[in-house]
């Protein structure tokens, strides 16, 4: 990584571990720099995943077949999973059609830009950077208020924050508590769960990679270079952990999404 | 570098929680675009598809059961003709027995009949035929007369009493032969 060259650098016997300055990498087009855009690796992985997804399923759907070829039947799976694993089963037969599009768009785009972690030379997952995330989250939060705001009217915000149920005495605690759990508390972590796990997998990678390069490289003993390939034995298993959370992550983040718009389409049902 | 320096590196980087907003705006307008073209191009081909699916699946049941129930309707319909044309046949062979019977009665009659018709005109023919060879009879025995007559003549011209006698006794006979003739 570039970013190990500095510190490397200045070898002095000390090990410096890498920090969260190095999941930003420097800016591809130098003269953007003066105005602060950053446009680096990660934006383009953001765009190469849109490239790719758009690709894939339009290529995949094109010639539309009753007995799919495997690219058919592979992108039919991971629509159908989407289809009907989290939006039918989620948001319910009657009201899931509409919001396929959305879940579909959610669920594989944050799917496809944290597996760019676990790929050799991309390897980062864009959403570790909390800019992504957050806009993820605003998107989608900004979508639910407006269905719930759109299916109830104005008698939505008193529907979401009063529950139903709750004797008279409680409810100068609990309101208070649902304002801040569903209007303030959901989008920070519905976006910080998926930026910081896959920020944390990141650090781990670098961590190893850094640790075992100091251990082989730098250090002379014999018994330190043996615990350097044992770092690197270590991180392979990191490595598929991190793929699992990867996979995970994209899941729960498409399921949230639609657990929250249920809630709205149905804030009057509980 | 010791540990100062690397607090102090720490320092320098950047808040993981404070965003970049043109990151937030890259990844908004990109996933704008990527919901889009998702509602515009993929999601309706995928839905398409595995409604075609649906449709081609149910569809070709219909199809079998739809050939099936046409299939068991011929069935029954042949069943039902093979019966019918059973019974056609057996009616036919049985109207030919009696017709044949019937047939053959009729052509016995005749037959009878034929042969009492050639039987009688056999008769009436020898009939005819014993009156005719009868006539000519009469007429030879006519001549046969005047022959006998005329030799008679010739001897009675010199034997009267004789001569007497041979006519005597010729018209006897023709009497007892005409006699016999009309008993016959």
């Amino acid at each position: 990584m570039f970013a190990f060259a500095l510190p490397m650098a200045s070898e002095e016997g000390g090990f410096i571990p890498p920090s969260v300055s190095d999941t930003h990498l420097p800016d591809i087009f130098p003269w953007m720099v003066e105005y602060g855009t950053g446009f680096g690796k990660q934006m383009l992985m953001i765009v190469l995943s849109i490239v790719l997804i758009t690709w894939f399923f339009t290529a995949a759907i094109k010639n539309p077949k009753l007995v799919p070829s495997k690219t058919q039947y592979l992108a039919e799976s991971g629509y159908a999973f989407v289809r009907n694993g989290i939006g039918r089963d989620i948001i319910g037969e009657k009201n899931f059609r509409p919001w396929i599009p959305l879940l579909f768009a959610t669920f594989f785009f944050v799917l496809l830009n944290n597996l760019f972690g676990a790929i050799p030379f991309l390897q980062i997952p864009s959403f570790s950077h909390a800019g992504s995330a957050y806009a993820m989250a605003i998107i989608i939060y900004g979508t639910w208020i407006a269905v719930g705001l759109k299916n109830h009217g104005i008698r939505y915000f008193k529907l979401a924050v009063v529950p139903s149920g709750v004797p008279g005495w409680i409810m100068p605690l609990m309101i208070p508590l649902e304002i801040i759990s569903n209007f303030i508390v959901r989008p920070l972590t519905h976006s910080l769960r998926l930026m910081a796990t896959m920020l944390a997998g990141h650090m781990i990678v670098m961590l190893a990679a850094a640790g075992a390069r100091h251990l082989i490289v730098v250090q002379d003993s014999l018994a330190m270079n043996g615990l350097g390939i044992l770092v690197i034995l270590g991180s392979v298993a990191m490595y598929f952990l991190e793929l699992l959370i990867m996979v995970l992550q994209a899941f729960v983040f498409a399921l949230l999404t639609a657990i929250y718009l249920q809630g709205a389409i149905e804030a009057d049902a509980h | 570098m010791n540990s100062t320096e690397f607090i102090l590196a720490a320092g320098e980087s950047v808040n993981p929680l404070l965003p970049n907003p043109w990151e937030i705006l890259v990844t908004g307008v990109g996933f704008a675009v990527l919901l889009f073209i998702v509602i515009k191009v993929i999601a309706p081909k995928f839905e398409q598809s595995y409604e075609d699916r649906v449709t081609a699946i149910e569809g070709g049941l219909e199809k079998a059961e739809a050939a099936q129930k046409e299939a068991e309707e011929t069935l029954a319909q042949y069943k039902a003709q093979l019966l019918e044309a059973r019974t056609e046949a057996n009616r036919i062979r049985e109207e030919a027995r009696s017709e044949g019977a019937q047939i053959l009665a009729d052509l016995k009659t005749k037959a009878t009949d034929e042969a009492t018709r050639i039987t009688e005109q056999a008769q009436r023919q020898i009939e005819a035929e014993r009156t005719s060879a009868l006539a000519s009879l009469r007429s030879d025995v006519g001549s046969l007369a005047t022959e006998l007559a005329s030799k008679i003549v010739d001897e009675a011209l010199q034997d009267d009493t004789r001569a007497q006698r041979v006519v005597n006794s010729f018209l006897t006979d023709l009497e007892a032969q005409q006699n016999a003739g009309a008993s016959n």
